[in-house]
């Protein structure tokens, strides 16, 4: 009797737990589903109807989007901001990306140190975009600011500059500051990559001969692909997010005169600010826009991680 | 072979030396210039404090709120970590062990998030938070926090739990625990390497974010320590040892905790991306 009933319970607490297992994915599926997938999908229904403020009007179909790449300021400041995305990217891929590679590489090569110094590389990564922002402001700051006192001593005055304030100048500091900020990241992407490298491959190809610069194209840099790809698709996404360090440093306008502003903060100003000229469309503008930009991250992304997959299968 | 070896070290050192001098320069003289009076800043910019004064933080702090800012991010942070922690451990627990036609969709789903830029949102979510009343609540930030932490939080746990042998699963459950016991009492205390990472990760974007709330927090006293620092540099941007105080209270706990634990909190950061 006893033995019976302790079974039957068993049996009925195994049902019991099949079916409240299915529960366990919830929690998560709604606080994800509200607050990222939802807002995505919503923004870019928003971009369909006309706005007044806050209040949702009439469906206009592709009038927003229309509006904003024909109607003057929209459409250059669209252009505009976008090519700042580009060089973003380009930037960081060639300045960043190619510096923490060395570095990895450095690295690997089991330096005294590597412990500092791959913390030192990664301490920047830990402060707030906002205090990154803000500490080089002061740095850079034409009258009091550190770097040009440092080229003065170093007998570079003519290299002074008002760094920020000059449109020729300000967007690639701005983009240096972003790249001194992520550095110590890629650094420890790329050093994982290389230690992930079999060694008796290196071994094979140096009994064949191959060293240094030869060495680097034929053995690191094939295997090294998965980690650029890794970096390529992160610095991808970050580039044409950028939003909280122009903010920072040159506010909702990308000063001077829009020569730092990129599509996070056009879209911030279009969504927030009054940019608009009567302010009644911003909101449809603002989703417009954002739609654009999130298809052109998600295709642009999707493309790229294709293109990494085939590249593996064929290694 | 030998040729090349000779000067190929040393110009390692010259590239790592001179680096790290760029990594750490900014923030050693965030530091140092925080104790040094205002007038001395304007004098001598790049020399040692002349004497070590306090006086900045304390002009900060009586013209801020920081320990309210300080209380309001450690809110935000912590809540936020524990949120994602507890309905990640269950959804990859679920999607991990248990074999079911749409888990595989189900991932894909929650991994969507990495490539989505959730700032674009930002319009649907401002109406969102404002019909829940959540304007100016602590509250908007915690779920903002939980939301765009869950997709990396999925893949590092779900990778985690897939790499676990069954066997001590099955035992508990031949002992007739239930699915919240067995992940309770056997997989969570083997979780424990990953669900750091996870804590990591995210204690740092919450504690650093900045994007939600300058839009969710109009309230002074329910601001964060990142928004705090901000409105600190348009109300007084003339006097700059309070602002090189402001950012250095802005950034020393990150960094305090960083020096007690930086092998988990790079290996953190970085789990995420290396498979």
């Amino acid at each position: 009797m006893m033995r019976e009933s302790t079974a039957s319970s068993v049996r009925k607490r195994r049902l019991w737990a099949r079916w409240t297992i299915h529960l366990f994915p919830i929690p998560a599926l709604i606080v994800y589903g509200m607050f990222v997938l939802y807002p995505i999908v919503a923004a870019m229904s928003y971009s369909f109807f006309e706005w007044k403020g806050m209040a949702r009007g009439d469906f206009i179909g592709l009038q927003n989007f229309v509006t904003l790449f024909t109607t003057e300021p929209y459409g250059s400041m669209f252009w505009n901001a976008f090519k700042h995305n580009v060089l973003y990217f380009v930037v960081q891929m060639v300045v960043m990306n190619g510096l923490a590679f060395f570095l990895g590489f450095i690295i690997y090569q089991k330096i005294k140190g590597a412990a500092f110094f791959k913390a030192a590389f990664f301490l920047p990564r830990l402060l707030s975009v906002i205090v990154v922002g803000f500490l080089w402001k002061l740095i850079l700051n034409p009258n009091f600011g550190t770097l040009n006192v440092i080229l003065e001593k170093l007998g570079l005055e003519t290299l002074q500059k008002a760094w920020l304030g000059d449109p020729g100048t300000a967007l690639i500091a701005i983009i240096l500051v972003n790249c001194w900020f992520g550095l110590g990241f890629g650094v420890l992407i790329f050093l994982a990559g290389f230690q992930g490298i079999p060694s008796e491959l290196v071994e094979a190809a140096k009994l064949d001969g191959a060293k240094g610069f030869t060495l680097l194209c034929t053995i690191y840099l094939p295997l090294m692909v998965p980690s650029i790809m890794i970096m390529g698709i992160l610095t991808f996404i970050q580039s044409f997010e950028a939003f909280e360090l122009v903010y920072a440093m040159q506010g909702s306008m990308g000063e001077p005169y829009y020569s730092t502003d990129t599509l996070a903060v056009f879209f911030y100003r279009l969504a927030f600010g009054s940019s608009t000229a009567s302010g009644a469309t911003a909101i449809g503008l603002g989703s417009a826009l954002a739609t654009v930009l999130f298809l052109f991250i998600l295709v642009c992304t999707t493309l790229f991680l294709r293109f990494a997959n085939k590249k593996d299968v064929q290694m | 072979m030998k040729q090349g070896v000779i000067w190929v070290r040393p110009f390692y050192y010259l590239v790592v030396f001179t680096v790290a001098t760029i990594s750490l320069y900014p923030i050693v003289l965030m530091i140092l210039s925080s104790f040094k009076k205002s007038v001395d800043i304007y004098k001598n910019p790049l020399g040692l404090p002349t004497s070590f004064s306090l006086d900045t933080y304390r002009t900060l702090l009586a013209k801020i709120p920081f320990t309210t800012y300080f209380l309001n991010s450690l809110f935000v942070s912590i809540v936020s970590v524990v949120l994602i922690v507890v309905v990640c451990s269950l959804a990859s627990f679920y999607i991990a062990r248990f074999k079911f036609s749409w888990n595989h969709a189900l991932f894909f789903i929650f991994l969507l998030g990495m490539m989505i830029p959730i700032k674009l949102g930002i319009v649907p979510l401002f109406i969102l938070m404002r019909d829940l009343g959540l304007m100016n609540s602590l509250w908007s930030l915690i779920l903002m926090n939980t939301a765009t932490g869950i997709p990396l939080s999925m893949l590092i746990l779900t990778g985690f739990f897939k790499t676990m042998p069954y066997e001590l699963e099955e035992a508990a459950r031949i002992d007739g625990a239930g699915n919240l016991r067995v992940l309770w009492h056997v997989v969570l205390p083997l979780m424990r390497p990953a669900l750091g990472t996870v804590v990591i990760i995210n204690f740092i974007a919450a504690w650093n974010d900045f994007f939600f709330p300058l839009i969710f927090i109009t309230e002074k006293m329910k601001r964060t320590i990142p928004v705090g620092m901000m409105s600190l540099f348009g109300e007084h941007s003339a006097d700059w040892g309070s602002l090189f105080a402001g950012l250095t209270l802005a950034s020393l706990p990150m960094i305090l905790l960083f020096f007690i634990a930086s092998k988990q909190f790079m290996e953190g950061l970085t789990a995420g991306a290396i498979k």
